[in-house]
């Protein structure tokens, strides 16, 4: 086994973990502010792949849909948001999380009605598109902009989080939203925002993974369980464990996959055993969460 | 879910409930299986007549998880299939009787539950419902994987059992419609009595504890833990059991019986009929065949209907049917 070839299969890891960081990063930041798991997220995914392709399809661009998509999307999860969501607010945990569930079956219809059963295929853009030498091996340029645009994001999302005021009351709000109440914030405001927001990340990361894969209306299903075990591994609600997790299990998936390509999808289902046992709460968790 | 409100069949003191509520108590479980025996000839279809026999069933083992122990499963679909393939497996491959096959898909049901959810348990609340589903995938690759002993992709096939052979010379002629829903009729009233036994027994009353309030009931002494395991447990060789069946009736074992889709059907079948009600699963398991049934006449795109269902059900009747219905008479009375 050569070098280059483990390079590039790492490098394609990184690429399939900068997509999972994007849907788990939604799915635990709605989380650790709502403390709701949005169980129609990965339904939110294969939407945003979808208006992706759509915007693709209408503007003649890319990046018009790259843009686009995600912001539209994210809309359409703040409607979620407050007609659907929020009457639930003071039930019980398991109230949102089957009215997602629902609503992710209503998606995945409504796309089927609308677009059709089968996949469809959806190219990069010509610029997007070949290889590049970096010294060591040939690399696809696409999924070099998968990471940079990634890479992008996160410190935008972490620019935002650490250093605005906006940020402040998010974080504040994540660890006791009852004392926002109280010193007169807006918390309803601030809950739509922030469910948009993570639903706006996972429509990125359909459009980003839409020409690595078929868009498929089904195409949700596997994300949110993967989401579901890079959340697990990396500790729920935690922003730089939802970061760490979906690397590795994206570089573990890929690696799995040119040793033994028959364990690829198994390998990350037995990381999140093995972390289970060893530490419940997830690498980066707080241990007494309920 | 905290439904503080017990609906009937719950632990609730017969001086509690009106006169007729204690009698449908008490007489839950042969009421039940009554209700199943005419079903046959009341629904449109004896086919939908054995899926509501047999998701039912599966429904009832789910609802002892979620509906009385408070935990929310989305991984129940790996129990339903491994009993489903077992048995298939049992009778294809090592040529095993009916009853036989049988057991080993319920036994083995019950050791991949005990695996799980030993695992899962270790996790709470919303952690719990994603580790369910996460491990139940591992279940559902390993199948497709594992295609010379499950078929992978085309499911399983080529173990028709024809007539089951009973003891004293007697049998069962299984390619005759109305024999075979009486015959896994049999064992799904055989598990309903059995399910009710554990509900009145202390143990019915200490998962219903942990339900409730999970601190108090460790600080009476109960061990949360273990008594989450057993339910686990006893809730998976359940599901175990009507997979068992499916495959009896089917003949094949689809893929899917592993799915996600199938872990999906279980929780809006439950949530339909009423969570943590006797009668609740088989209410729902009914409900939602037959909006399937309907809807399926005149569009291929029936899973809509059934979603927005559920939502509806979701924000204005959390309790389902059952419950809803049980709490609209106590109310009627307090008037």
């Amino acid at each position: 086994m050569d070098l280059e070839l483990i390079l590039m299969q790492l490098f394609s890891g990184l690429a399939l973990g900068a997509i999972l960081v994007m849907v788990a990063l939604g799915l635990t930041i709605v989380f650790g502010m709502l403390g709701i798991v949005n169980f129609a997220h990965g339904a939110l995914f294969m939407v945003g792949a979808y208006a992706g392709l759509w915007i693709a399809a209408q503007t003649g661009s890319f990046w018009w849909a790259l843009i686009v998509a995600p912001i539209a999307v994210g809309v359409l999860g703040m409607a979620i948001e407050r007609f659907l969501i929020r009457p639930l607010y003071g039930r019980t945990p398991d109230d949102p999380l089957l009215l997602t569930f629902g609503l992710g079956y209503v998606l995945v219809e409504t796309v089927r009605i609308t677009f059709g059963t089968d996949g469809i295929p959806f190219s990069a853009p010509d610029a997007l598109q070949g290889v590049v030498d970096l010294g060591v091996g040939y690399f696809p340029i696409y999924r070099l902009f998968v990471v940079g645009v990634v890479a992008v994001i996160l410190l935008l999302l972490w620019v935002a989080l650490e250093k605005t005021r906006f940020g402040l009351i998010v974080r504040a709000g994540a660890r006791d939203p009852l004392i926002m109440k109280v010193l007169g914030v807006d918390v309803s405001r601030l809950w739509l925002l922030v469910f948009g927001l993570g639903v706006g990340l996972t429509a990125l990361g359909g459009v980003l993974a839409a020409p690595m894969r078929n868009v498929s209306p089904e195409m949700g299903t596997l994300v949110l369980a993967e989401a579901f075990v890079v959340t697990v591994i990396g500790g729920m609600g935690s922003l730089l464990g939802a970061v760490v997790a979906g690397l590795l299990v994206g570089v573990a998936v890929s690696m799995t996959a040119l040793f033994a390509p028959e364990m690829a999808t198994i390998v990350m289902f037995g990381l999140m055993a093995l972390i289970l046992l060893v530490r419940p709460q997830g690498l980066f968790g707080r241990p007494a969460g309920a | 879910m905290t439904t503080t409100d017990l609906a009937a069949g719950q632990g609730v003191a017969p001086r509690a409930l009106p006169k007729a509520g204690a009698a449908l108590d008490r007489w839950r479980v042969p009421l039940t299986i009554a209700v199943l025996a005419v079903l046959p000839f009341v629904l449109p279809s004896q086919a939908l007549a054995v899926n509501v026999l047999i998701y039912g069933l599966f429904t009832v083992g789910f609802n002892l998880l979620f509906g009385y122990t408070g935990l929310l499963s989305f991984g129940h679909a790996a129990f339903f299939g491994t009993g489903a393939y077992l048995t298939g497996m049992a009778i294809a491959h090592l040529g095993f009787g009916w009853f036989p096959a049988m057991l080993t898909g319920i036994v083995g049901a019950s050791l991949l539950s005990a695996v799980i959810g030993a695992l899962s348990i270790r996790t709470r609340g919303i952690y719990f419902c994603m580790v369910t589903l996460a491990l139940a995938q591992l279940v559902y690759y390993v199948a497709l994987q594992a295609s010379g002993w499950t078929g992978g992709e085309n499911g399983l096939r080529g173990f028709t059992v024809a007539k089951a052979d009973l003891i004293g010379g007697f049998s069962v002629n299984l390619l005759n419609p109305l024999a075979k829903y009486y015959f896994i009729m049999f064992f799904a009233a055989l598990a309903l009595w059995f399910v009710s036994r554990v509900l009145n027994s202390p143990f019915g009353a200490a998962i219903e504890a942990v339900r409730e309030n999970e601190t108090r009931a460790r600080a009476c002494g109960f061990d949360v833990e273990r008594t989450k395991l057993l339910s686990f447990i006893l809730s998976g060789a359940l599901c175990g059991l009507a997979g068992t069946l499916s495959a009896l009736h089917l003949s094949i074992v689809p893929l899917d019986a592993l799915s996600v889709h199938t872990s999906s059907i279980v929780v809006m079948m439950t949530m339909l009929g009423g969570a943590g009600s006797f009668f609740g699963p088989f209410v729902g398991a009914l409900v939602f065949l037959l909006i399937e049934d309907v809807a399926s006449l005149w569009t291929t795109h029936w899973q809509l209907i059934v979603g927005i269902v559920f939502i509806l059900f979701v924000l204005f009747l959390p309790k389902g049917i059952w419950g809803s219905l049980i709490q609209l008479t106590r109310r009627r009375r307090a008037s």
